[in-house]
């Protein structure tokens, strides 16, 4: 499986599509392959501040609960209030419609934690 | 310590083979899911699901005092029993705590079959064999002899019956027959852990196989799907039924878990936990199983905390996404005077209280009756 070449992505499996001084995050196909049905989200609130590689929400499948990891440091500007009812999108469109959070960026230029597509392909295909 | 390798029954290579995802469960390798859970947990709703059972307890107790035997080592009493029927029991130590739950059928005057769960076989067998030591009763154990595929659905009968010589509907609910099923000589029970109309095949080991083709191909036929462990504690949470480990286990009487029917204590003689149960039933149980339906945002799970106030009043003992109701639904222990139905208790979920309405259980009833 190859995942779409235009995001950056995380060890934690989230990907990211950076929009100017924002980024949009989610979880990879794998991530929610490997959860199963996905039956639950909680996102934070708008306004809050988050640090990258800390816990910012949590998905849940039907047998797990699994944190979120925030990729990059910012501030929530937008939530994807789909999920609420409609978890599942991130199971069928978990880099279109089962977005997670926008975040405004503390530092747009500091990305270099990021994985490529071909990275990530990478560190999947390890196991 | 070195880990023991895990039991595999005789499907897992086909299991393996559909793409199931694998797990070790009570020492014994089970699928958990052959795709999406929710997707079978609606086929044994809407149509048939297929389970893999082979892990479970099978426990023959024969002889001229089998009945009083086992009505001694027992909760339940299974001299009351027909031929060809069946009881959901106990079996619990000396203080009332539960050992297991179980099914007895009765297969014959002096011969009936006890069926455990998979994690308790070894401990019910060498129990109930200690407790049978003064009886003309033999205890065999046939756990590691015996598979058990089970067929569960509103359409289990007409999966089932063009393979089987037994007249289904004369088969009633908490029956069980001998027969032939795909040719293979069995036990066929309409006993289940679904909530639904269905099935549990028991043949020989090496049979199990032939059999589980059979009714895979018929199940598939009827828009069935092959059934993981995954899905059956979804159901059996939705049918209201406990589980062992969780809702259920030593430090638990009948009665703490809205099971004292099950118990018999009008039975004659004595029976083991006889003294503690009479004692439990006068005292009244300190805590009450109680059904949830959460009415916040969240799943209630396993370990949370359930409150009365500013009071902790409980844990829940199970809890999900009901994929029938569309709401969390959870099984927990809660104070006796917390538990009427109706009262709205808060869940400790992560930093949130999250408010949930207690409910008689089961959450859900199929709606046609055998």
């Amino acid at each position: 499986m190859t995942v779409p070449a235009d995001l950056r992505y995380t060890r934690d499996h989230e990907w990211v599509r950076i929009d100017g001084d924002e980024a949009v995050v989610g979880i990879t196909g794998y991530a929610a392959d490997q959860l199963g049905d996905i039956v639950f989200v909680e996102l934070p609130e708008t306004g809050k501040q988050l640090e990258a590689s800390r816990p910012f929400g949590v998905v849940e499948s039907v047998k797990a609960v699994s944190d979120l990891f925030a990729p990059l440091t910012g501030e929530v500007v937008a939530t994807n209030d789909a999920l609420t009812g409609g978890p599942e999108l991130v199971n069928s469109d978990p880099y279109g419609d089962g977005w997670m959070i926008r975040l405004r960026l503390a530092d747009p230029n500091d990305l270099e934690d990021l994985l490529d597509a071909d990275a990530y392909d990478a560190l999947v295909a390890a196991g | 310590m070195t880990e023991s390798v895990p039991h595999e029954t005789p499907l897992a290579a086909r299991h393996e083979q559909l793409g199931a995802r694998m797990i070790d469960f009570s020492g014994w390798r089970m699928p958990v899911q052959y795709g999406s859970i929710l997707d079978e947990h609606r086929a044994v709703r809407e149509r048939v699901g297929l389970f893999d059972l082979s892990h479970m307890g099978e426990l023959m107790v024969e002889g001229p005092e089998a009945a009083a035997g086992l009505a001694a080592a027992l909760v339940s009493d299974p001299t009351a029993l027909s031929i060809g029927r069946a009881q959901y029991s106990m079996i619990v130590a000396p203080d009332g705590g539960i050992i297991d739950d179980l099914i007895v059928y009765r297969l014959a005057e002096d011969r009936f079959l006890v069926v455990a769960n998979a994690g308790n076989a070894e401990v019910v067998s060498d129990t109930l064999a200690e407790r049978l030591t003064k009886r003309r009763a033999i205890l065999d154990d046939q756990s590691l002899a015996t598979g058990l595929v089970a067929i569960q659905g509103p359409r289990a009968v007409d999966v089932l019956t063009p393979l089987t010589d037994i007249d289904l509907s004369a088969l009633r609910y908490y029956a069980i027959a001998e027969g032939t099923v795909a040719g293979i000589a069995g036990l066929i029970a309409r006993t289940g852990y679904t909530g639904e109309d269905g099935f549990e095949v028991f043949v020989e080991w090496s049979r199990t196989g032939e059999l589980w083709d059979a009714l895979a191909a018929a199940t598939q036929a009827a828009n069935g799907l092959p059934v993981g462990l995954g899905a059956r504690d979804t159901l059996r949470l939705e049918a209201g039924m406990p589980l062992y480990g969780n809702e259920l286990d030593r430090t638990t009487t009948p009665f703490d878990a809205g099971l004292g029917r099950v118990v018999k204590l009008e039975k004659d003689g004595d029976f083991v936990g006889r003294a503690a149960l009479e004692r439990a039933v006068a005292e009244g149980s300190k805590r009450r199983l109680v059904g949830l339906i959460v009415e916040g945002r969240g799943i209630a799970r396993h370990g949370y905390a359930i409150h009365a106030g500013d009071r902790v009043t409980g844990a829940v003992t199970s809890g999900t996404q009901s994929p029938t109701l569309g709401v969390p639904i959870a099984m927990g222990y809660v104070a006796p005077a917390d538990g009427t139905p109706g009262t709205v208790l808060d869940i400790a979920i992560r930093d949130a209280r999250v408010p949930a309405r207690v409910v008689d259980l089961p959450f859900y009833r199929r709606r046609s009756t055998t």
